[in-house]
C-alpha cells in the first residue's frame, strides 16, 4: 500500500462516511420491520388468524369499501338479529387461548377448526378439523355447524342447521367463544 | 342484496406484473417487493462503497471502473430480487437484501486482502497468484442460480415432506462422502471436502439443510405422539425409543461422522440444530436439559479422547501464555490484535493490516473486518445477521403448518448458531472452531448452501402470507333455501 497518495483527512471521512451508510442501510432494515409489525391491519390480527385475511388492509391503497372499523371495542347494542341494520365487521375471539383476535368480515366465509386452512385455527382438543363456519347470506352472518364433534353452540342452543347471528351473542367452539361486533 | 365486492381493484404493480400467475382473490400484499428492491438499491451501493473506500486508500483515486463493478453486482442480485417476484411475490422483503450486502462486504473484504497480498507478492519478486475474489464471484453466481431454482422448483414448503427420510440419508451420506477415498480431500487438516476439477466443495453444508428438512418433516408428524406418550421418569418426560429413535439415530450418526472428520464446528452445529428443533416441536424443557447434559458429557469426552480439541481448547484459554501466541493460538491472538488496531472506528477499508491473520478472508474475516471497519462496523454487521435471523424466526411464527415452522425455525436457528460459533470463537468467547461465516467468508459451499437456507425461507415466507384460498376444498356454500324452509335440515359433511 502506497500511503502517500489521499491525505488523511480524506480517508478519514471516507471512514466515518462508510460507517455512516452502513448504519444507515441498517436503520432502513429496521424501519422496513417496523412498518411490517406496526401496519394497522396487521396489528389486529394475531396468530392463528389467516394472514391473507390480515394483509388485506395493508395495500397501499388506504381505502376500502367495507367501514372504517371503529376502535373502540364495545358493540352499541342493537336489536337482536335485525338485518342490515349494523352490518357487523369482525368476529371478535371473546374466550379461550386466542382471546383477543379479531378477524374482519370481508364477505367471505369465515372457516374455524383445527385445520391449517382455516380462516380462525383453534389449537383445542375439543373443536374439530372443520367445525364451524360463519356464512354471510342477505347481509346477516349465519354460522354453520360443519359435522363437528362436539357441536357449536349460539347463545347455548346447540346448532343444527345454519342459524343467522345477532351482533354480540356469543358462539362457543370448544373452549373458544367468539362474537359478530360492528 | 350488495355484499362487498371481493376485492378491490389492484393498482398495476410491477409484483403483479411479474408474477407469472395471478393472485388469489381478495388478497392484497403489502408493497414487499418494492421495499425489497429499495433495499438492494442501497446495499449494492454499501458494496460499492466499500469498493471505491478501499480503492481510493489503495490507488489514491477513483476510477470508472468501481460503478462497473457496483452495477455488476447489483445486477447479479437484481437476478435474485427478480426471481423473487416471480416466484415468491408475497416473501419476506428484508432477507435477500441483508445477504446481498453482507455478501458484497464480504466480497471487497476478500478482494482487499487479495490486493495486499499480491502487493506482497509483487514486492518480493513473485508471481501474482489469481485472487480469491474472483472464484468468490464465480460462487456467488452459483449461489444465486442455486437461490433462483429453489425458489423455482419449490412452489409449496410443503412438498418437501414426501423427502423427509429421503433429506435425512441423503445428509448423512454427503456427511460420509469425504471420507471415501478419491473424490475426499483433506485441507488444512481435516477431511470434509470433495474435489471435483479446480473447485473443492464441503458437502457438510449441504447436509446440514437436509438433516434441518429431516428432523422438522419427522418430528413435525411425530411431535403429538411423542409428547403425549412419553412416560415420566424422575419427573422428566423421556421419550420411547420408538418415537425418537429415528431422529437420534441420525443425529449419532452425523454426529459420529463429523467427530471422525474432525469437523468441531459443524458438529455443534447440528447438534444444536437439532436441540432447537426438538424444543420447538415438543415444548419440553426437561429435554433440552437432557440434550445440554448430553453436550456436556460429549465435550468432556471428545477433549479426552481427541489432541486436536485439547489444543483448541488450550489455546482458547491459555491463549497470552507461554509460547502459545507463536503456536498453537498465533491466529486467535492476531485476530484479537486486528480487532484492537480497528479500536471503536477502525482503520478504514484498506489501511490496515489484516493479513497478519492466517486465513483471514476465510475463518477470520472478521478479525479484517473489526481490524477495518471497528467496532461500529462489526455491530453493524451483526445487527444484520440478527436481522436475518428475526425475520426467518418470524416467517416460522407466522407458518401455519407444523412442518414449515420447525423447518424455519431451525434454519434460522442454524444461521444463528453459525454466526454465534463462528464470531464468539474468533473473538476467543469459545473455543475456535472451524466454521465459515455465511455470506461473508471465503468459501464456495457456505455461500451456496446458505442461499438455498434464504430461498427456503423466503419460500415459507411467502406460502404462509398468501392466501390458501386456491387450495381450500370446494365446499359447497350452504342452501339458503334451508333456512327458509325449517324442514329442509342441510348436512354438510365434515372434511
Amino acid at each position: 500500500m502506497d500511503p502517500t497518495q489521499p491525505s488523511e483527512l480524506v480517508l478519514l471521512l471516507v471512514k466515518i462516511g462508510y460507517l455512516t451508510l452502513l448504519w444507515a442501510f441498517v436503520l432502513l432494515a429496521v424501519r422496513a420491520v417496523r412498518a411490517d409489525l406496526f401496519d394497522p391491519a396487521r396489528r389486529r390480527t394475531r396468530r392463528g388468524v389467516a394472514v391473507g385475511a390480515g394483509a388485506q388492509g395493508a395495500g397501499p391503497i388506504p381505502h376500502r369499501p367495507r367501514p372504517a372499523q371503529p376502535r373502540p371495542a364495545a358493540p352499541a347494542p342493537s336489536p337482536p338479529n335485525a338485518p342490515n341494520a349494523y352490518p357487523p365487521s369482525k368476529v371478535v375471539v371473546t374466550k379461550g387461548p386466542l382471546a383477543g383476535t379479531v378477524i374482519p368480515l370481508t364477505g367471505e366465509p369465515i372457516t374455524i377448526g383445527r385445520a391449517p386452512d382455516s380462516t380462525l385455527v383453534l389449537d383445542d382438543d375439543f373443536a374439530s378439523g372443520r367445525h364451524a363456519r360463519l356464512v354471510p347470506h342477505e347481509g346477516r352472518w349465519f354460522v354453520e355447524d360443519l359435522n363437528s364433534t362436539n357441536g357449536t353452540f349460539l347463545e347455548h342452543t346447540k346448532v343444527t342447521t345454519p342459524m343467522p347471528v345477532p351482533l354480540g351473542a356469543p358462539v362457543r367452539i370448544g373452549k373458544t367463544v367468539l362474537e359478530l361486533r360492528r | 342484496m350488495t355484499l362487498p365486492p371481493l376485492r378491490r381493484p389492484r393498482p398495476a404493480d410491477l409484483t403483479a406484473t411479474f408474477a407469472g400467475f395471478p393472485l388469489p382473490a381478495g388478497l392484497d400484499i403489502p408493497p414487499y417487493r418494492r421495499r425489497e428492491l429499495v433495499l438492494l438499491v442501497f446495499a449494492g451501493l454499501l458494496a460499492t462503497g466499500a469498493l471505491a473506500a478501499l480503492m481510493l486508500a489503495h490507488d489514491g483515486k477513483l476510477t470508472f471502473q468501481i460503478a462497473t463493478y457496483g452495477l455488476g453486482f447489483f445486477a447479479l442480485w437484481g437476478v435474485a430480487h427478480l426471481a423473487v417476484r416471480w416466484f415468491a411475490p408475497a416473501a419476506d422483503p428484508l432477507l435477500l437484501p441483508l445477504t446481498a450486502a453482507l455478501n458484497g462486504i464480504g466480497l471487497v473484504m476478500i478482494y482487499r486482502i487479495d490486493l495486499a497480498r499480491s502487493d506482497a507478492q509483487r514486492k518480493a519478486g513473485e508471481d501474482v497468484t489469481v485472487g480469491a475474489a474472483q472464484t468468490q464471484l464465480v460462487w456467488t453466481l452459483l449461489a444465486i442460480i442455486v437461490f433462483v431454482l429453489v425458489l423455482a422448483v419449490m412452489r409449496d414448503h410443503t412438498t418437501l415432506t414426501r423427502y423427509t427420510y429421503t433429506a435425512g440419508l441423503a445428509g448423512i451420506v454427503l456427511l460420509l462422502l469425504p471420507v471415501v477415498p478419491g473424490i475426499g480431500a483433506t485441507i488444512n487438516g481435516a477431511r470434509l471436502w470433495l474435489r471435483v476439477g479446480p473447485f473443492s466443495f464441503q458437502p457438510s453444508e449441504v447436509s446440514k439443510i437436509l438433516l434441518a428438512i429431516f428432523f422438522a418433516g419427522y418430528l413435525g408428524r411425530m411431535r403429538d405422539v411423542i409428547s403425549v406418550a412419553s412416560p415420566t421418569v424422575l419427573g422428566l418426560k423421556l421419550p420411547r425409543p420408538r418415537d425418537l429413535g429415528p431422529v437420534v439415530v441420525a443425529w449419532a450418526a452425523s454426529l459420529g461422522v463429523l467427530i471422525v472428520e474432525k469437523d468441531l464446528g459443524s458438529s455443534l452445529l447440528l447438534f444444536a440444530m437439532f436441540l432447537v428443533i426438538l424444543y420447538t416441536a415438543t415444548e419440553q424443557v426437561s429435554w433440552v436439559l437432557v440434550g445440554l447434559g448430553l453436550f456436556c458429557g460429549g465435550a468432556m469426552l471428545a477433549y479426552q479422547l481427541f489432541d486436536h480439541v485439547q489444543v483448541r481448547v488450550d489455546g482458547w484459554l491459555h491463549a497470552f501464555q507461554g509460547t502459545n501466541p507463536t503456536s498453537t493460538s498465533y491466529q486467535l491472538v492476531q485476530g484479537l490484535y486486528g480487532f484492537a488496531a480497528g479500536g471503536v472506528l477502525g482503520t478504514g477499508i484498506g489501511q490496515g493490516n489484516p493479513t497478519k491473520v492466517p486465513f483471514s478472508n476465510t475463518d477470520f474475516i472478521m478479525a479484517s473486518l473489526g481490524e477495518e471497519l471497528g467496532l461500529t462496523g462489526v455491530m453493524a454487521i451483526l445487527v444484520m445477521y440478527m436481522l436475518i435471523v428475526m425475520r426467518g424466526l418470524r416467517a416460522a411464527v407466522a407458518a401455519r403448518d407444523p412442518f414449515g415452522k420447525l423447518l424455519a425455525t431451525g434454519l434460522s436457528a442454524t444461521i444463528a448458531f453459525q454466526v454465534f460459533v463462528q464470531v464468539g470463537g474468533v473473538m476467543r468467547l469459545i473455543p475456535l472452531t472451524g466454521l465459515t461465516l455465511p455470506f461473508m467468508s471465503y468459501g464456495g459451499s457456505s455461500i451456496v448452501a446458505n442461499a438455498a437456507i434464504i430461498a427456503i425461507l423466503l419460500r415459507i415466507s411467502d406460502t404462509t402470507t398468501r392466501d390458501k384460498r386456491e387450495k381450500a376444498d370446494p365446499a359447497p356454500l350452504f342452501d339458503p333455501g334451508a333456512v327458509a324452509g325449517a324442514e329442509t335440515q342441510v348436512v354438510v359433511k365434515a372434511t
